[in-house]
């Protein structure tokens, strides 16, 4: 291993080279929303057939299914760097981990609401307590908690490392959302979509699920990248480097 | 998919609350999260720009 190249990475752990470096790409993560969206919608409202069985009301499957992937997928990212900030004590980590959780709880959030709106008219309830549903609602409580407990904290280093360890303890609830319809009896139904075994919908369904969650995904990047950037200028506020940028000096 | 009208688009097959209920409420939040996001930076940027006033009103 060249020390180059741990070099190279290690730039890029620094708040002051992130910083433009996210500035860049934001516009690209907006653009590739857009890529994704339009025809993800498309397909959503227009290119998908009625089911057979729920009619018009399945179509909440398109932002229902996307939602709760970026909620738990968030999570493990958020713990990832919480637990390499508090294992190499990078500053940039715990600004990533806290620009990523309100974006977590905006998934969970969704994941939850339109879980909802679509168990009423098929199952009859806004809610059960249901395996896959009660660990869906403590992600969101996860996201609620690391966020209170961050604002809780007055000096930023210790907020993270408390935040770290919420968070990587919190990870435990990501396979139990994921297992839980095998591992339970759940009114949720199983997986229409996964690694192991062919999708159990049609392709045009698959498709538009697929563009809906790569369009939030790329959402997901350029709000979170947006915050880090708010989040580096608050923690930095009074580095020579920050006062030197041009926004700051225009 | 051919919608025979609008009014059945809107209408979603007597799904309407629930699928619009469901996408307004993303579709809402998804554009008032950006929005707060850039505030955030805007605010911190405002803040930053007139200690750099203050600063120099100071060091004339």
């Amino acid at each position: 291993m060249s020390n180059n190249k741990i070099i190279h990475w290690f730039k890029y752990a620094s708040p002051q080279s992130f910083y433009p470096l996210a500035g860049k790409l934001i516009p690209w993560f907006w653009g590739l929303t857009a890529v994704f969206l339009i025809p993800g919608l498309w397909i959503t409202f227009f290119a998908a057939p009625t089911d057979a069985q729920q009619g018009e009301g399945y179509r909440i499957i398109f932002i229902h299914v996307p939602a709760a992937w970026m909620s738990m997928f968030i999570y493990i990212v958020m713990a990832a760097w919480a637990g390499l900030g508090l294992a190499l004590n990078t500053r940039l980590s715990g600004m990533m981990a806290q620009g990523l959780a309100p974006t977590g709880a905006i998934m969970a959030f969704v994941s939850l609401w339109t879980g909802a709106f679509w168990g009423k008219p098929m199952w009859g309830a806004w809610w059960v307590w249901d395996a896959r549903l009660t660990s869906a609602l403590i992600l969101f409580f996860l996201y609620i908690g690391f966020i209170a407990l961050q604002a809780a904290i007055d000096d930023a280093r210790r907020a993270d490392k408390a935040g770290a360890i919420l968070a990587l303890v919190g990870v435990v609830n990501v396979p139990i959302i994921y297992f839980s319809v095998k591992w339970w009896n759940t009114l949720h139904q199983g997986a229409s979509v996964s690694l192991t075994k062919a999708p159990t919908m049609a392709a045009t369904m698959l498709w538009g699920m697929l563009l809906m969650a790569l369009a939030f995904w790329m959402y997901s990047i350029a709000v979170a990248l947006t915050r880090v950037r708010a989040i580096i200028l608050e923690r930095e506020a009074h580095t020579e480097w920050v006062k030197e940028l041009d926004e700051v000096k225009a | 998919m051919n919608w025979e009208s609008p009014a059945a688009f809107f209408a979603m097959g007597g799904y309407g609350l629930y699928v619009w209920g469901s996408f307004g409420v993303c579709a809402v939040l998804m554009i008032v999260e950006p929005i707060l996001a850039s505030k955030r930076r805007n605010d911190i940027l405002r803040s930053l720009r007139r200690e750099r006033i203050a600063e120099n009103l100071e060091q004339p």
